[in-house]
């Protein structure tokens, strides 16, 4: 305790020294000590060089925050956090800058090349000097420009914040305010990077978008917010996250997407998150509390596609509401968990127009000793008249020490829906085993051809150079779980 | 190609296979016959390498190698095929797919670079027509929602594909009605040269007349009783496997 005072008096010199002296960017503090308070809330604001309305958001946000206790209804197990014992905020990675690929450590250059990473993108992964390679440098230029001529907004959140506050300020905690839950409150308070973009009127953005290309990102991952909205007409594929493993000295990840599809307009993201998962004896990796949510327009359409292999623990629901009149939401899913990982994912699909659609296809996943748990809400409201929903969610178990659970919930309050679900379990048997060894393919080889035709028609849904990717982590993810 | 010699095999502690000796050359189709529980099933098993079969004596040499040190991948690699009794569904991975892998393993195994897309297309196209087999029915997943005779008409499709050395049809004509016997049959005449070989494992006389053996082997009780040529099939079937019992006793 009586450290946790002393950082909070380093923290009030430092907010106060700011007030004193105005902002300069030689700052010397790059990293916050440990610890959440007002003031950890005060300096990331100003950190960031954010107008005042923000910061007033942002301490609603923490002071709500604190009435609020962490929720527990999850399939999951974890020890207690120690919400006091987690830095908060630090500068943009400032690692030693390689000069070339050949530096990079072999280890993590084969992993990058059995996932088909291409080259452009190891560079940045490795984090060789941007001015040292030429591609990415030209590749983003090209890219930026081509944006820009369509009138795309594609820039980090803090740089929306302040320099499209009016956006920010009608769109921003739309459809997940803080008060939404827990963790929502927390991102909302502390978040200090993620993405912003808007696409114009009926513009429709002509590449992925992705974290990649924001040559500028911190990648720090910990409190996330990205918010994306496609004005009426607009199309936008987002894609986040990649196939490279990644690991983060922070524990916590509670990150904070929104989607705003207004009439007409459609939003496609992806996204293929492998984050550390912990060792093999379950210690370490990391916890990934994340909520995502979109609203749809009238005829509008929103997408989820999710592979996750990683993480310690998993517990999300893309969720899309449904709000206009013949709108679309649609979620893709395979979750893997291997070893002692724990998922606990799905989504939420909320039908309030009329004429709405839904369709979830879950694909879990189930090695080691893991736990792997779908839990799903398809709520049809009073109003939402002739909604259709398809669900189906399926488990593939590999082993008889790891655990699949299947938790669907359907609330419907309109006797003119249309609701169909279906659920499979399966195992891969000895017979198709040894059918595929008969053949000459080996143990690992059947496993990836048997996994990748479950998860096909998840994968297809993602952008083609993704799912080529998506199909090799997938492999090497479940590496050792047969045997 | 492929010497056994004394081979004895248990399943679930129970001993199955009391001493087979076969001798197989190239060129040649042997047939196996015998009744339920003689051990025919068990043979492939043991030659293709499932596991929770315990070979407890003799040995199996093939290509001058013993074949009992090899995991079944390797096996298969070396150059055997096994046509399975009841060919297992693969959902989600379409035969294309499924072959592609294999050949490729195959291929690498032998140090020979993998069929580029182009190459393999065409094989396949080559070689569905060995079993009438409709393209279309490559881009389903494995034997999903195959009828018996389709399944049976994949397992040959591979075969062809794959141009083993020795190959095991394990009751291929099991669930067969005359038309798809034909075909299954004649896909097998084609691919039979002078070079690899066939073990043919039946019940009935009936596939024996479009799959002409060279030699046929009575199986009873674990043993081969008696050998012969195709006409010993002939006298299997009008005599009935009492007769076997009966040759069985008397050695015994």
């Amino acid at each position: 305790m009586a450290e946790n005072s002393e950082n909070e008096e380093m923290l009030e010199q430092l907010v106060e020294g700011e007030y004193k002296y105005g902002f300069t960017d030689d700052f010397e503090l790059d990293t916050l000590p440990k610890g959440l308070s007002e003031n950890t809330v005060k300096f990331i604001s100003k950190k960031k060089e954010e107008p005042d309305f923000m910061f007033e958001w942002r301490l609603k946000a923490y002071k709500h925050w604190l009435t609020l206790q962490e929720p527990d209804w999850a399939n999951i197990k974890h020890p207690p956090i120690n919400y006091q014992d987690i830095i908060y905020y630090s500068a943009p990675k400032n690692a030693k800058k390689l000069n070339s690929l050949d530096e990079l450590d072999p280890e993590i250059k084969k992993t990058y090349d059995k996932l088909g990473i291409p080259l452009v993108e190891q560079n940045f992964l490795a984090g060789v000097a941007v001015d040292a390679v030429m591609d990415s440098v030209s590749v983003a230029t090209t890219y930026k420009e081509k944006l820009n001529d369509l009138g795309i907004i594609f820039c980090s959140i803090s740089e929306a914040i302040q320099f499209h506050p009016e956006l920010i300020k009608k769109y921003l905690g739309s459809v997940v305010p803080p008060q939404d839950n827990y963790f929502a409150a927390l991102n909302s308070a502390v978040f200090s990077d993620g993405s912003f973009v808007y696409i114009p009127k009926g513009v429709r953005c002509p590449m992925e978008l992705s974290t990649y290309f924001r040559i500028n990102a911190a990648n720090t991952g910990q409190f996330e917010r990205t918010l994306i909205i496609a004005d009426e007409g607009a199309y936008v594929s987002y894609l986040e996250g990649c196939t490279a493993p990644m690991r983060d000295e922070n524990q916590l990840h509670a990150a904070i997407v929104e989607l705003i599809a207004l009439d007409n307009a459609e939003i496609k993201y992806s996204t293929v998150q492998n984050w550390y998962p912990g060792d093999k004896e379950g210690k370490g990796g990391i916890y990934n509390f994340v909520t995502k949510r979109g609203i749809c327009y009238k005829n509008a359409k929103i997408s989820w596609t999710q592979v996750e292999t990683g993480s310690a623990i998993t517990w999300k629901y893309p969720s899309c509401i449904l709000r206009g009149d013949n709108s679309i939401g649609e979620f893709y899913s395979v979750a893997m968990t291997n070893n002692y990982q724990q998922a606990d994912t799905g989504t939420k699909m909320i039908h309030l127009g009329k004429d709405t659609k839904s369709r979830i296809v879950s694909k879990g996943i189930s090695a080691g000793f893991s736990q792997n748990s779908y839990r799903g809400l398809v709520k049809v409201s009073k109003n939402a008249e002739n909604a259709r929903n398809y669900s189906q969610c399926d488990s593939l178990l590999m082993g008889d020490k790891c655990g699949a659970h299947t938790f669907p919930y359907f609330d419907v309050n309109n006797n003119s829906a249309t609701i169909e679900h279906e659920a499979t379990t399966s195992k891969i048997s000895e017979e198709i085993m040894f059918y595929c060894n008969q053949r000459g393919i080996s143990q690992e080889d059947a496993v990836a051809l048997i996994v990748n035709g479950y998860a096909k028609e998840v994968l297809n849904k993602l952008p083609m150079e993704f799912a080529v990717e998506a199909q090799k982590l997938l492999a090497i993810s479940l590496e050792g779980s047969v045997g | 190609m492929l010497t056994i010699k004394n081979l004895k095999a248990n399943v679930e502690g129970k001993e199955i296979l009391k001493g087979i000796n076969l001798e197989v050359k190239a060129g040649e189709v042997h047939a196996i016959m015998g009744p339920n529980g003689s051990g025919k099933s068990t043979l492939a098993s043991v030659l293709a390498g499932k596991s929770g079969y315990e070979v407890t004596g003799g040995e199996v040499i093939f290509e001058g190698k013993n074949l009992l040190d090899f995991s079944p991948e390797d096996r298969a690699r070396e150059g055997i095929f096994l046509a399975f009794q009841y060919p297992v569904e693969i959902p989600g991975v379409s035969t294309t797919n499924f072959m592609k892998t294999s050949i490729n393993e195959i291929r690498k195994y032998k140090g020979l670079e993998p069929l580029s897309s182009v190459e393999f297309l065409k094989m396949m196209k080559a070689k569905a027509k060995f079993v009438d087999l409709d393209m279309s029915m490559t881009s389903r997943a494995v034997n999903v929602g195959f009828s018996g005779g389709e399944k049976k008409r994949n397992e040959i499709f591979q075969l062809a594909m794959l141009e083993p050395k020795l190959s095991i049809l394990d009751e291929t004509d099991s669930g067969l009605d005359i038309d798809a016997l034909r075909i299954v049959s004649d896909g097998v005449n084609k691919i039979k040269n002078s070079d690899n070989a066939f073990i043919v494992i039946t019940h009935y006389q009936r596939l024996l007349n479009y799959i002409v053996p060279d030699y046929v082997h009575v199986l009873s009780d674990g043993q081969i009783v008696t050998s012969g040529g195709k006409e010993l099939a002939y006298k299997l079937e009008e005599m009935g496997y009492d007769w076997v019992n009966s040759i069985n006793n008397d050695k015994l």
